[in-house]
Parts: C-alpha cells; sequence; structure tokens
C-alpha cells in the first residue's frame, strides 16, 4: 500500500516535470520586458533639442492626444530603418511624436534630422541614457504608445515595421 | 576528408557493437557457466577502440583544418594555434558529445577489467544498464549532432573558435569534468545491477565505493577547473557565479559527496540500502539532466551554447525514459533487507552521516529549486525572474555554521553506539575559535554576527583536523585530509570575500590612482600581433606603502575569428592574495575603464580544493590494499 | 559552560558596529549594482557589465542613493520598470513563496525522517 502510494506520487510528480521541461523549450530563453503594459507616464525634467530649456514631463504631454514616444540615436543603424516609418506616423493628427535623443551628439543628431526629416513634434536630450530608464527601455530603438489617460499602453523593442504601424494606427482610431 | 568518413563509420560500429554486447550478454546471463564470457570483455574493448578512432579523426580533422566537416567549419580557423584546434575538438557541442561516449565506453570497459571478483550476473546486469544509457548517446550523437557532417562545396576558412574558449584552464577541464560527471553512470548502471541481484550489500559498497570515489575526485577538480577559468578569463575577479551552468556541474558532486558518505555506513553496517540506490541513481540523473538543462538551450546563462529544440526533445525524453526505467527496477526489484535489526544510536558515526545526507540533501534542494524555479514559473504563469547569488548566500550560508560543526564532530564518534566524550581538547579548541574569530572580525568593517559565527564553526573544523594531523596515528588520514581541505575552502572563501577591494575606475596613459594604500600606475601600451589576434598590452605599476612594486600586464585582444574583442585579465598570485586587474576600452574615449581588484587568499582556494581531491585519492588507495 | 554562553553573548554585543557613511553608501551601491541583472549581456550582473544600459542603471542608483533612497525602493524602481526579473534576488511574494520555503520545508522534512528512523531503530 504504502509502496503504491509512493509509486503515484513519484509518477505524478515525474509527468509534471516532463511537461513543463518539454513547454519549456519551447521559450526563448533570453529576457525581454513585457511590452503590454498600462502605466502612468513617468514623471521627470528633460531638456529640449533645440531650444535646451527645461521641460516637465507635464508639459511636454499636455495636450488631449495619443502621444508617441521614441528613442533614437544617430549612431544606431535600426533608427535609419524604422525612421520613414515615424514620418508616416507623423502625417496622422490624432498623434504627436516626441523623439528622446539616446546618447548622441547634438550635430550628428542634428544631422541626421536634417538628412531624413523631422518626424518629432518635439525632441527631447538623453545625454547619460536615465530618461531611457524612466520610460523602462534598456536600447535603441524603442517605441511607446501613450493614450489620451496619459498612460503607456503599448512599447515596442527594437525598430518598428509596418505592422507596428497599421496597430499602432488601430489603436490610436 | 578522409578522417570524416572513418569516423562516421566507426560511430555506427560502435552502435552496433551495443546490440552484439547486448545479444551475447543476455545469451551469457542464462548459461550455468560461473565466469563471465571472455569475448565480453573484448567486445567492450572494441566498441571503446571505435569510439576513440570516431574521437581522434574528429581531432584529426580539427588540426588539419578540414572544413569539409561542419563540426570543424563550425568551430574552427587555420589561424588558430594548434592547442586551441586540439581542445576545439571538445568546446563544442557535437566534440563534447563524443568525448560523453568515450568516457562511457571507458567506464564500462574498465569495470568489467577490475570486477572479476564479482558475481557473474552482477556484472552482466551492469554492463547490460551501461548499453542502454550508451545507445542512447549513440543514437542522439548519429541523429541530431553527428559532429561528421559534410560540407559542400568546402569552405576556404572556418569560423572560429569563441575567444574566451581559447584557454588552456577551460581545454582540460571539459575531460576532466566528464570524467566524474559521465563517470557517474557507472554507479547508476552498477547500482541497478546490485537491485536487480539484490546485491547490495557490504561486499557491493566495498566494491562500487572505489567508483564513487574517482568520479567524485575528476567531478570536484573538473568543478574547479571551471571555476579557475572563470576566474581568469571572465574579467570580474570573482570564482562561482551561482549561474545554471555552474550550478548543473555542482548539483551530481553534492549527490556524490552524500553517496560517498552513506557507502560508508553500507559498509560497515549493511543498512541504508534504499537511500545508497536512490543516491546513485540521483547523481546521474543530476549529469543527465545538467546536460538537458545546458544543450537544450533552457536555460539563460553567461556560458552560451548553440541550442537546437530537436537536440532538447532527445535528452528530455532519454532523460526520462531512464529515470523511469531505473525507478520500475527500483520499485521492483529492491528489498529493503533491514530485517537485521541494526540500531541507530543518537551518538554514533552513522547518525552524523545522516546528518551530513541530511545537509548535502538541503543544498542540493536549494540548488536545484533555484535553478529550475524560473523555468517552472516561466511555463506556468509567463512570470519571468532571476534567481542569483543572494538566493543562494541566503539559503546556504546560514546552513553550513551546524554543518562545519557536525562535519567536525561527526568523525570523532564511534560506529554503533558512542559515548559523550569529556575531552577538553574540543573546548579549548572551540574557545580558541571563538577568540580567533573575535580578533579577526573586530578589525574588519564587516561587523556582523553571522560571520563571526560562520568564522568560528570554520575555524573549529579547521584546527580539530589539524590537531588530528598532528596528534592522531591517522589511522583515517583520507577523510582527516579532506575534511580540512573543506574548513580550508571555506575559510579561504570566507576571507576572500570579506577582505577583497576593489576598484572600478577611467585611467588615461601615464595617470596614478590612489587605491587603499596601493598605488596603481597606468604606465604605457603597446600593441602585438599573434596570428589569431591583435592585442594591446597595457603595462601597471602597483606600488604599495613600502614601495614594493607589482607589475601587471592585462590585455585587449581583439581576434580575428570570429571577429571578437575580449579582455584579458593579469593576475598576479602569491600565497596571501592575488592582485587582479582588467581593462576594457571605452568607446570614443582616449581613457581605459580600469577594473582593479586585491584578492586575499585567493590560491588557497585551489590548493584547498586540491587536498579534498588528494583525500579521496588516499581513499581510493586504500580500498584497494 | 555557564562563562562559555556569557563570554558568546558579550563576544555578539561588542561586535555590533557602526559603520562610516560614506563607506556604507559606497558598499550600498556596490551591492545594490551586483544584484541588478544587465538586459544586455543577460549573464551579467549591472555591477560587471559595461553596456550602456548598465551605465545608465549606475548613474540612477548613484542619484537614488544620493536622494535618500532605501535599497528596497531602488529595487521597486527598477522592477516597475522592467519586471521581477531585473533583481538577482528574487522578492518573496506569491510567485516565489515556492521558492523560497520549498527547501526550508525539505530540510525539516529530512530531520524529521532521520529522527523518526532512529527512534524506531531504538524501540
Amino acid at each position: 500500500m504504502k509502496k503504491n502510494i509512493t509509486i503515484l506520487i513519484t509518477g505524478v510528480v515525474l509527468s509534471f516535470c516532463f511537461i513543463i521541461l518539454y513547454k519549456g523549450l519551447n521559450n526563448p530563453n533570453t529576457y525581454v520586458p513585457k511590452t503590454s503594459i498600462k502605466k502612468d507616464i513617468p514623471i521627470f525634467n528633460a531638456v529640449d533639442f533645440f531650444s535646451r530649456k527645461t521641460v516637465s514631463s507635464d508639459e511636454i504631454f499636455k495636450d488631449n492626444t495619443y502621444y508617441i514616444v521614441n528613442i533614437w540615436a544617430s549612431w544606431c543603424v535600426p533608427c535609419r530603418v524604422e525612421h520613414p516609418l515615424l514620418m508616416q506616423l507623423n502625417e496622422n493628427h490624432s498623434v504627436k511624436l516626441i523623439g528622446l535623443n539616446y546618447r548622441d551628439s547634438f550635430n550628428n543628431a542634428k544631422k541626421f534630422i536634417d538628412e531624413f526629416g523631422n518626424p518629432y513634434s518635439r525632441i527631447l536630450i538623453d545625454k547619460d541614457g536615465t530618461l531611457g530608464v524612466e520610460f523602462g527601455a534598456f536600447g535603441v530603438p524603442e517605441t511607446f504608445l501613450i493614450d489620451r489617460n496619459k498612460k503607456i499602453i503599448k512599447k515596442f523593442i527594437g525598430p518598428i515595421d509596418q505592422e507596428a504601424v497599421n496597430k499602432i494606427k488601430l489603436m490610436i482610431k | 576528408m578522409f578522417a570524416n568518413q572513418i569516423g562516421y563509420y566507426s560511430l555506427i560500429l560502435g552502435l552496433l557493437f551495443s546490440f552484439l554486447l547486448c545479444t551475447i550478454a543476455i545469451q551469457d546471463f542464462n548459461k550455468v557457466n560461473k565466469k563471465l564470457n571472455a569475448n565480453i570483455i573484448i567486445l567492450t574493448f572494441l566498441q571503446l577502440t571505435f569510439v576513440i578512432v570516431s574521437f581522434f579523426s574528429l581531432i584529426l580533422s580539427f588540426i588539419n583544418s578540414d572544413f569539409s566537416n561542419e563540426t570543424v567549419f563550425n568551430n574552427s580557423h587555420t589561424t588558430k594555434p594548434l592547442f586551441y584546434k586540439i581542445s576545439g575538438t571538445w568546446g563544442n557541442h557535437e566534440g563534447s558529445l563524443l568525448l560523453w561516449l568515450l568516457v562511457l565506453t571507458l567506464f564500462i570497459f574498465l569495470f568489467l577489467l577490475k570486477s572479476n571478483s564479482q558475481p557473474k550476473k552482477y556484472r552482466i546486469l551492469t554492463l547490460l544498464f551501461q548499453q542502454i544509457i550508451i545507445i542512447g548517446f549513440f543514437l542522439f550523437v548519429l541523429t541530431t549532432s553527428n559532429p561528421f557532417n559534410y560540407l559542400f562545396p568546402i569552405p576556404k576558412e572556418g569560423l572560429g573558435l569563441n575567444p574566451i574558449l581559447q584557454d588552456p584552464a577551460l581545454a582540460i577541464h571539459p575531460p576532466i569534468l566528464y570524467l566524474g560527471y559521465v563517470g557517474a553512470s557507472i554507479i547508476f548502471s552498477a547500482s541497478l545491477a546490485a537491485v536487480a541481484q539484490n546485491y547490495i550489500s557490504k561486499e557491493w559498497a566495498q566494491h562500487i565505493k572505489k567508483w564513487v570515489l574517482i568520479s567524485w575526485i575528476f567531478l570536484s577538480l573538473g568543478i574547479m577547473l571551471g571555476s579557475i577559468w572563470a576566474y581568469y578569463e571572465l574579467g570580474w575577479g570573482g570564482f562561482w557565479f551561482w549561474d545554471p551552468v555552474e550550478n548543473v556541474s555542482l548539483m551530481p558532486w553534492l549527490s556524490l559527496t552524500a553517496l560517498l558518505h552513506c557507502i560508508a555506513v553500507l559498509e560497515r553496517r549493511a543498512t541504508l540500502t534504499s537511500w545508497v540506490v536512490v543516491l546513485s541513481i540521483t547523481t546521474f540523473t543530476l549529469s543527465m539532466c545538467g546536460t538537458f538543462l545546458v544543450r537544450s538551450g533552457l536555460l539563460n546563462s553567461v556560458h552560451t551554447f548553440a541550442n537546437d529544440p530537436a537536440r532538447g526533445i532527445f535528452i528530455l525524453i532519454f532523460l526520462f525514459v531512464l529515470i523511469i526505467l531505473s525507478l520500475g527496477v527500483f520499485f521492483i526489484f529492491h528489498k529493503d533487507n533491514n530485517g537485521n535489526q541494526n540500531n541507530f544510536f543518537w551518538l554514533s558515526r552513522e547518525t552524523s552521516i545522516l546528518i551530513n545526507n541530511w545537509f548535502m540533501m538541503y543544498f542540493l534542494s536549494v540548488v536545484l529549486i533555484g535553478t529550475v524555479y524560473p523555468i517552472f514559473l516561466d511555463v506556468i504563469s509567463s512570470e519571468k525572474i532571476s534567481v542569483g547569488p543572494p538566493f543562494y548566500h541566503k539559503l546556504i550560508a546560514p546552513f553550513l555554521i551546524p554543518f562545519l560543526l557536525f562535519m567536525a564532530l561527526g568523525p570523532r564518534l564511534k560506529w554503533i553506539k558512542s559515548k559523550i566524550e569529556k575531552k577538553y581538547s574540543i573546548i579549548i579548541i572551540f574557545i580558541i575559535s571563538i577568540i580567533l574569530t573575535f580578533f579577526i572580525i573586530k578589525n574588519l568593517t564587516t561587523n556582523i554576527l553571522f560571520y563571526t559565527l560562520l568564522l568560528s564553526a570554520a575555524f573549529f573544523l579547521f584546527f580539530t583536523t589539524l590537531k588530528e594531523f598532528l596528534t592522531k596515528k591517522l589511522n583515517n588520514s583520507s577523510q582527516t585530509i579532506a575534511h580540512f581541505g573543506f574548513s580550508l575552502l571555506i575559510l579561504s572563501i570566507l576571507f576572500n570575500g570579506i577582505l577583497s577591494s576593489e576598484v572600478i575606475t577611467n585611467m588615461k596613459i601615464g595617470e596614478k590612482f590612489k587605491f587603499g594604500k596601493e598605488e596603481i600606475f597606468f604606465k604605457k601600451i603597446e600593441e602585438r600581433r599573434e596570428s589569431n589576434f591583435n592585442s594591446i598590452v597595457a603595462f601597471f605599476e602597483i606600488k604599495d606603502l613600502e614601495g614594493n612594486v607589482v607589475e601587471l600586464e592585462p590585455e585587449i585582444r581583439v581576434y580575428n575569428q570570429p571577429l571578437m574583442v575580449t579582455s584579458e585579465a593579469d593576475i598576479k598570485t602569491t600565497l596571501l592574495e592575488d592582485k587582479f586587474i582588467v581593462m576594457n576600452l571605452v568607446k570614443g574615449n582616449e581613457y581605459f575603464n580600469v577594473r582593479y581588484q586585491s584578492k586575499p587568499f585567493m590560491v588557497w582556494i585551489w590548493i584547498s580544493v586540491f587536498l579534498l581531491g588528494l583525500g579521496g585519492t588516499i581513499g581510493l588507495f586504500k580500498t584497494r590494499t | 559552560m555557564k562563562i562559555f554562553r556569557i563570554f558568546i553573548i558579550l563576544l555578539l554585543i561588542t561586535n555590533f558596529s557602526e559603520l562610516k557613511s560614506d563607506e556604507k553608501s559606497d558598499i550600498l551601491k556596490n551591492k545594490i549594482l551586483k544584484n541588478i541583472r544587465c538586459l544586455i549581456c543577460q549573464g551579467q550582473s549591472v555591477y560587471d557589465s559595461e553596456s550602456e544600459f548598465a551605465s545608465s542603471i549606475k548613474l540612477i542608483v548613484d542619484k537614488k542613493i544620493n536622494e535618500g533612497a532605501k535599497e528596497d525602493s531602488i529595487y521597486s524602481f527598477l522592477i516597475e520598470k522592467y519586471g521581477d526579473w531585473i533583481v538577482y534576488e528574487p522578492q518573496l511574494n506569491k510567485n516565489t513563496y515556492i521558492l523560497w520555503l520549498l527547501p526550508l520545508l525539505l530540510f525539516l522534512l529530512g530531520g524529521a525522517i532521520i529522527v523518526k528512523k532512529i527512534q524506531k531503530k531504538n524501540e
């Protein structure tokens, strides 16, 4: 009797472990933070790219509209890839784009914008990457969609593609 | 080209020999003859030879940089030094599996050779169980990880070996580790055979003990080599990171250590039979489990291994087949012959060994749960967490205190029943340990109650074993040396942890930096060229208060194949402390990021593991005579 | 034995003393950085990593400590941004009860088995 119970328990535990490990095989082993989130936008002060004035987050997100925060840098190759899509998004009037210039030099960033166009209604300087951390970013490029209630509702890690743009357009309708 | 084919067909022949061996062995099993059919040993030898041939043909392909072989193409390059061409053979997935096979077949051959005095049926069953494992691995290699895949057209150049694997310690680490890690397979097979034959007895314990010791010695040394590599090569100055891949090698070690102690009880008292079998099964299961976790890419680790889901599924199924097989054998055949009332008394050597096992199993459960829990949580609830060093420190370190005390007192107890000794020497040693700790901790900034207790316990073990050396007739020298080594290990780890100091700073050439009582001077840099890398060598001088100067030359290497920048630390080792310096390039700046550490008693960590191994080796030779 | 106990107690009392504050904040900072996992080189702590992400985190932690933030509040700040994964020491919550408590339970269970075994055989 006692033996049977032991066998039964061992059997159950083993099957459980097997199923978990089997399923675990399909999971990626590198970590990426969750992209579907509902969080308030962080409160911060930042320096404006052109005017060099310090602005607060309240001021930046004051309009009753959707915002897209895009972290970019002139040295970042994938940023070039997604740039035309950002330009395309900027044509949409129900959304404002905020650029976060990540660990970049002013001249290089300026050149980048002059060459490829400026999709941003405002650019903020993130010299040491700490502003990116406030948003929960860990690299460039990253893109955040903020709704009218000033909540981050979606995050895109890495360059956005046409699919992401369509998704954003759907969400801001 | 030719070597490729020889290697591949030897593997297939090796597999066929497995089936042949099984057939002959089963026939011989039912025959009445008392002695094992001599052909069997010859056949296992031939099988071993085939694996060796296969292994050497892979080495040959590596030496000749034969890029028609996919494994060579993926892991080698013509400009690599010969030594690393050879060590590259087992520095990759396919080659390391060949090494697995090599150890599996080597151990069964040696086992049959050395077990003449054992019952025939037991030997045959051991062979059969081992062949099941061997067949599994042959199939694994041939179906998912063939080391001899052809490439056509033949590439001109290989992709090269990951530079951090181009290191002498890492070149010998896998073979040594596998001798222990895979060597545990023979304990697994033999214990299952013994269960099936109802042969778990004093005689069996005596005979299996040396195999346990061999595995244990190699596993200890193998883990240490891996640790030395991490210390030299990863550039963080640490030697143990509680990384999953490290944990996976530690788990079988813990289980094997428990088994090693438990076998002693079986040898003397013919009791704890079930537990010995469970530990034997557990040890090898953990080895397999580790292989699964590492090779399937399920873990997120510093050590990157190529991963392929098909491989993962194969090992997973194979792992569970082995577990079910072993549990099946255990539940069906095992008779708990504890009817011969062996009394356990509170104060006895047996109890102290049970306590050792108790702690070992606890440490094992901490490491096991810490390693696999994130996987389970991720699958069940999609939550991702990290389980890192603080978790292990919190759960393991406090338990080391009683563990060390028991370790000091246990071996003093007699078998069966012991009396409380009125030995003042123990009390004196205990007081000395506390006083010593008190004065040491007093002079440090780390004023923590916990460290006081832990250090006292470690000193207590240290002095008790030391006293044993000085006074006793050394009738159990292997145990004393091993325990002494362990106390030294804990002491050096503790002192290393408490007294280490380090600084990370940016420095330009010609700059000086004051750090505590020392001054770091960045003298100059020099460029050097080797066949497989270019390097920037920096010259540092560390000057202390008395004006003693130590020169350190860390490097930044730019490897050509694959293109990769690595930092090579430079370490000056003395008996008292290691000085460790490593530097990194800072993008777009003229200064370097310099990390300097002074790590006291570092070398004693390695010495104490050697002492552990020495203790084991002495034990090995003592059981033989 | 009594003298002995008093001795231990004395020892424990004398051994607690406070650290200097700047040393303390440095130790605290390193401790925190070693407990934060780098998202770029995922096998390393932020302390050991030279990635840009790690250097930003180092600045943030430094700033927070200077502002007088407690160790736990720094962790919860980072966890809020990046998830539980970012710290090496798992927080005790509903996801990790089993992780923290199962080994301890097994330890107690093991002890119970040993006690039972010895008592049974002594009867």
